[in-house]
């Protein structure tokens, strides 16, 4: 290991040493006593947080090119381990409450985050594909978790079986353009491309190109690749729900980001029609049928699958090299406004719901305007904040992402995009009227932690509106090169 | 060494496109695992092809291919643990019975 | 007609008629059987291709281990029976044309054989001897470190993984 190596993988080294060290010290923690491995889980990550922030500005290249540090991957190391920080504090109370303690919780989730940082480095198409997986292994387990509950059992089998098949997808579609280009390392096949000396192998890089989006259209929740994800928000346990829509959806774009942007800005001829009319479908599907939706969970759902169209939305035109580099930092601010609002809305979520899955249908919120004022008043905005209205994080997101697909040529997906924005208000603002105008006795989960999520991410979702341009900056210096 | 390299992916892609069929038309889940082994099964021909035929003196196409084993034989131990926790309770593994394929 | 060319077209008859085999048995444990038929080709073809080291791999790793572990699970279940009219109405239109589109791309590439000559022969020959596992194993350790050392983290995992979704908890119904 050379020093650049050291460099580049030191915050993953830190994160998975640690989720070793944790499954060990967790068998001498006393059952009851779980929230020491919480609190040792979080300190993990605020030290891999640390270690990721002094690094930040760093650009680095390691294990031959096949881990990178740069922009990129630091915003977005730092988005999966907030995210980590925020499921390690709605889990603690969440997990006793519903009487699941059990330690081996943490370590999974460590482990998950360390997957996903990893697909954040990762600038070869096997470390593609190995964190892939280990970001989704523990994600799997998670799923079930709340054994023995049936619908959870359930969720992680669906979540397994939906998943190993769009692995299968991925890796045949890697070893296509390998075929295609005689290498796996990103860096390398950017070469090659631009040697424009492929031949018969362009087809193969095509459809191995078109493979790999497919798998990771599951991942990210993409219609038509969505029919799995409301059963699995809804089976799983709420925490582990949340953090598998930011994380994991925030991951899958990650890839596509470093994979699409970075190495086939050259196919973007033959695939930016199929994400086109990926990003129309999955904007109209998804939020048309939340409108149906009764249960909380599987209308959060359906919102996480339409969010992913909105977000498709920006890599659109990713092979214009015009708007490309604004295009992937107009994503990743909104993979945060989304992050933000999307835990801030499991979290209340999380105060209503009562043990076996009960409290968690949007009737079960109603008369909380009375009832919890600040609760519902957090509700409220992360709901304006989904639905892309002021004063919220969401629709500065929201106006960078139309922005880029207007400035890409694609007016007629900007307009769909805003006209499904509008459809999305209806089922939004319900959950807001029920909560205010109509009678019922809610009994919210006062516990500290949550509470603090909650606040946490409400007032994030307010505040950080007022300084756009200063996070926009920071994902405009998170660019791809 | 009379067999042209298209061959080889023709049968992995046959493989690969029966696995998908056998995954999507089943809904045992068992079955449906067993059509995932079959499509990664596909992936390792191509590996192997690709790595005799364009380049044998680089060995990325057959440490791919190692690895590809490991993962298959991870995510078959936590599938199949999976699908041992939900029979368990459920006696069933017939995925629409446990209410999975609603598509 | 060689002789390699032969056991080809043989393997691959076979490879694909086990294939089908597992895709139309109604026994779990039948298909179960047909897949490490299948598997035992496709480590045939690995020594074609001059690959013994995955070749060993296939037959221990996926035939052994993999398959051994499914038949036990589905003894252990007496899940045995798959059964008949398996089909959802909207799955088998979806199946034909996932599946007919990926063979689709099968076709092209054998049009393409015929139009260019670039990826037609290997070069060289390969022997099937073990020097080439000499090198592929200090590739891995040098070259390959970081996703070899990946591979080990995911194979914990999957072990943490299994344990804590089997385990019976005391005072649950496990």
């Amino acid at each position: 290991m050379t020093q650049s190596d050291l460099i580049t993988i030191l915050p993953l080294l830190a994160l998975v040493v640690w989720a070793c060290a944790l499954l060990l010290v967790d068998l001498f923690i006393p059952k009851g006593r779980k929230g020491w491995t919480a609190l040792l889980a979080a300190a993990g990550l605020a030290l891999t947080m640390g270690l990721t922030l002094a690094q930040a500005g760093r650009e680095a290249s390691g294990f031959g090119g096949m881990l990178r540090l740069d922009g990129f991957s630091t915003f977005l190391n730092v988005l999966f381990l907030g995210s980590g920080l925020l499921g390690v504090a709605v889990a603690y109370g969440y997990l006793k409450r519903m009487d699941l303690e059990r330690g081996e919780f943490y370590s999974l989730l460590l482990f998950s985050i360390t997957g996903m940082m990893l697909m954040a480095q990762a600038a070869d198409l096997i470390v593609i594909f190995l964190a892939l997986e280990l970001l989704s292994i523990p994600l799997y387990v998670l799923a079930a978790f709340a054994r023995p509950r049936a619908d959870s059992e359930e969720a992680g089998l669906k979540y397994f079986l939906l998943g190993a098949f769009s692995t299968g997808f991925v890796v045949y579609g890697i070893t296509l353009v390998f075929g295609a280009t005689g290498t796996t390392s990103l860096a390398k096949i950017v070469e090659v491309l631009a040697a424009g000396s492929l031949g018969t192998g362009s087809l193969l890089l095509t459809i191995g190109a078109a493979l790999i989006l497919v798998g990771f259209s599951f991942k990210v929740a993409a219609v038509p690749f969505h029919m799995w994800t409301p059963d699995v928000y809804q089976g799983a346990p709420t925490p582990v729900t949340a953090f598998m829509s930011v994380g994991a959806k925030a991951a899958g774009f990650a890839a596509l980001m470093r994979i699409f942007v970075m190495a086939f800005p050259s196919l973007s001829a033959d695939l930016t029609p199929v994400l086109w009319a990926l990003a129309a479908l999955t904007m109209f599907i998804g939020n048309i049928i939340a409108i149906s939706q009764t249960n909380i969970k599987r209308m959060l759902a359906y919102s996480s699958i339409a969010h992913a169209g909105y977000i498709l939305m920006a890599l659109v035109a990713y092979g214009n090299p015009a708007v490309a580099a604004d295009s992937v930092a107009s994503a990743l601010f909104y993979l945060v406004a989304y992050a933000v609002t999307s835990f801030g809305a499991w979290s209340v979520v999380m105060s209503l719901e009562k043990p076996d899955a009960k409290g968690l249908e949007i009737n079960d919120f109603a008369g909380l305007g009375r009832r919890n004022p600040l609760l519902a008043a957090a509700m409220t905005i992360f709901m304006l904040s989904f639905t892309g209205m002021p004063p919220t994080l969401g629709l500065v997101g929201k106006f960078f992402l139309f922005r880029t697909a207007i400035e890409g040529g694609f007016i007629g997906l900007a307009i769909i995009g805003v006209l499904t924005s509008l459809i999305s208000a209806y089922y939004y603002l319900r959950v807001v009227v029920t909560m205010y105008m109509r009678e019922g006795e809610p009994q919210a989960e006062g516990e500290y932690w949550l509470t603090f999520t909650t606040v946490v991410t409400a007032l994030a979702t307010v505040v950080l509106q007022f300084l756009p341009a200063a996070l926009f900056a920071l994902a405009a210096g998170a660019v791809l090169k | 060494m009379s067999i042209p390299l298209s061959w080889y992916l023709i049968l992995a892609a046959a493989l690969f496109a029966i696995g998908l069929f056998g995954v999507l038309s089943r809904r045992n889940a068992i079955a449906i695992l067993l059509g995932v082994e079959l499509m990664l099964n596909a992936v390792n021909i191509n590996l192997a092809a690709f790595w005799r035929y364009l380049d044998p003196a680089q060995m990325a196409g057959q440490a791919f291919a190692v690895i590809v084993f490991a993962v298959a034989a991870a995510e078959v131990a936590v599938g199949l643990a999976l699908i041992i926790s939900v029979y368990r309770r459920r006696k069933t593994v017939v995925a629409d019975e446990i209410d999975l394929m609603k598509w | 007609m060689d002789l390699t060319l032969i056991l080809f077209i043989i393997l691959a008859v076979t490879a694909i008629a086990t294939a089908l085999g597992l895709l139309i048995s109604r026994n779990a444990v039948y298909a179960a059987l047909f897949l490490v038929m299948n598997f035992a080709c496709v480590a045939i073809f690995y020594l074609l291709l001059g690959a013994p080291f995955i070749a060993m791999a296939q037959v221990t790793v996926y035939a052994g281990a993999i398959m051994v572990l499914f038949l036990f699970v589905i003894m252990l279940l007496g899940a045995e029976k798959l059964p008949k009219g398996d089909v959802l109405p909207v799955q088998r239109p979806l199946a034909i044309g996932a599946a007919v589109i990926l063979l689709a791309e099968a076709v092209i590439l054998l049009v393409q054989r015929f139009q260019s000559t670039a990826m037609l022969q290997a070069p060289g020959t390969v022997e099937n001897s073990m020097d080439s596992l000499r090198e592929m194993s200090g590739l891995l350790f040098t070259e390959y470190l970081l996703p070899f050392e990946v591979t080990s983290i995911l194979l914990l995992v999957a072990m943490v993984g299994a344990i804590v979704l089997t385990k019976q908890e005391k005072g649950t119904r496990g």
